[in-house]
């Protein structure tokens, strides 16, 4: 069965994941399904929690293409999403770039990790990212991004990446991060990333944050941990390389709890 | 509109608190990331089309009169660090004072009563303008040149930068400025029919970072 569509500008593909609870401290996915560029599998997951993994099975996405990708966490279910390797941005013959969309939904009782690998911007590459999180109250969410900037040693491509969280209906978190050749002046100037080639985000909700939010902090060098307006944190972070930036990530979370 | 009154609202003498701060500049002079006046236009240009756009959109859309709080819970999510959304407020509430005696009006007494720890500044700003008979494109303009402004100054007094020199650096921006802020006047006006979630959301990780080390300072020159 293959549907992915491919117009005269590239490929259209997407994968749906729908996790709800057993009932019995289980989770069960009733929905998951992918196509093409775009391959889902579980794999062993460990206790209540079902673990999904992304898998590419094109390289991409490439200028033109348009993946989408939406998770529902439903009431009971402990979903966690990785992916089986990093997303790679690669330039197209068509010239309109790429766009990558990610929809993100937990229910009341619900608990999604999405940790996907690195997005890297390979040269010449031009792809948009849109991270799209509705939450109910009662959600629990941990959701890692980072960006890498070009290969080792390579002028990046151009990436715009916009992060959005609803919290109960209420926007906690809208940020975009545009860099690359050919966006607005100073994104790797002393205000930006200041030449550094790894930047990521990671969002924390837990409804335990209204009462009890952690305090906000430099991690560090080059993190922060930022407490939103809303049972959220977002630790933001720059870092050399893919690896560093890591180190920092987890090394942020592990000092939530 | 009035020019004049354009000009009384941009001044950087008007007694809105402004000259404390440095928009960030400090934290980036300590970091080495501002050493003259070729970075100090790098970090305007990067504020500039980041904070600065989004604070200007919403300015702008506060001077057409969408509504405040609405702007306000936009700005919040826009503004992921704490030490970032306590300085919008207090620079907002300090605006707030000065506006209301200078151009008394029922908009903004009614946004001080709705706020009063202050507002997101840029959401004043708007209202200050159209209390001053001023449109979304004078408020927009205000808020970038007060965007970029504040840095080069202070870095005139943090690095002992030439006084010609940082202001050569705002004059070189200028015709960005004038560009971005008409995008954010037409931002705003497509918030009048469509709703908040057109705003911009551009962000500059090192602003944010930048602003949470700067507040665990002891000791500093300027307030953010």
């Amino acid at each position: 069965m293959d549907r992915v569509t491919t117009t005269a500008g590239g490929v259209r593909a997407s994968a749906r994941v729908l996790a709800r609870g057993d009932g019995r401290g289980g989770t069960v996915l009733p929905v998951l399904e992918g196509e093409g560029p775009l391959a889902v599998r579980r794999t062993r997951g460990s206790g209540a929690e079902a673990r999904v993994m992304l898998v590419g099975a094109m390289s991409g996405p490439l200028g033109g293409d348009h993946f989408t990708v939406a998770a529902h966490a439903a009431a009971g279910a402990r979903l966690r999403v990785g992916s089986a390797a990093a997303t790679l941005a690669l330039p197209g013959q068509d010239k309109t770039g790429a766009r990558y969309d990610v929809r993100i939904t937990v229910d009341d009782d619900a608990e999604l990790s999405w940790l996907p690998e690195q997005l890297i911007s390979a040269g010449g590459s031009d792809l948009h990212v849109t991270t799209s999180v509705e939450l109910a109250a009662g959600a629990r969410l941990l959701l890692r991004e980072e960006q890498v900037l070009g290969r080792a040693g390579e002028e990046p491509g151009r990436l715009t990446s916009r992060l959005t969280v609803r919290i109960d209906g209420r926007c906690v978190l809208d940020q975009e991060l545009a860099c690359g050749p050919g966006a607005p002046g100073g994104w790797d100037g002393p205000a930006g990333l200041a030449g550094h080639r790894a930047v990521g985000q990671l969002v924390v909700v837990r409804p335990a944050f209204a009462t009890g939010p952690p305090a906000a902090r430099v991690f560090e060098e080059g993190a922060a941990v930022l407490p939103l307006v809303g049972p959220a944190v977002l630790v933001t972070a720059v870092a050399p390389d893919a690896l560093r930036l890591r180190r920092l990530l987890d090394g942020a979370l592990a000092s939530l709890d | 509109m009035s020019r004049a009154a354009l000009l009384v609202l941009a001044d950087g003498r008007f007694p809105a608190g402004g000259h404390a701060h440095s928009g960030g500049a400090e934290a980036a002079v300590r970091a080495g990331r501002i050493t003259d006046a070729a970075s100090l236009e790098a970090f305007c240009r990067g504020r500039l089309y980041t904070s600065g756009v989004v604070a200007a959109c919403v300015a702008a859309a506060a001077a057409l009169g969408v509504d405040p709080g609405e702007l306000d819970r936009a700005a919040d999510a826009r503004t992921p660090s704490p030490a970032l959304r306590v300085t919008a407020r207090r620079l907002g509430r300090q605006l707030m004072r000065a506006a209301r005696s200078t151009w008394p009006s029922a908009e903004l007494d009614a946004l001080a009563a709705l706020f009063p720890k202050g507002a997101h500044q840029p959401v004043v700003l708007g209202l200050a303008a159209r209390a001053a008979g001023l449109g979304a494109l004078d408020a927009a303009h205000c808020s970038l040149y007060e965007g970029v402004s504040g840095p080069a100054t202070a870095v005139v007094r943090l690095l002992g930068l030439d006084p010609f020199d940082a202001t050569a650096v705002l004059a070189r921006l200028s015709a960005e400025m004038d560009r971005v802020a008409q995008e954010a006047m037409e931002t705003g006006e497509r918030v009048v029919t469509d709703g908040v979630d057109v705003l911009p959301a551009r962000s500059a990780p090192l602003l944010e970072i930048g602003a949470e080390a700067h507040a665990a300072w002891a000791v500093r020159l300027f307030a953010s």
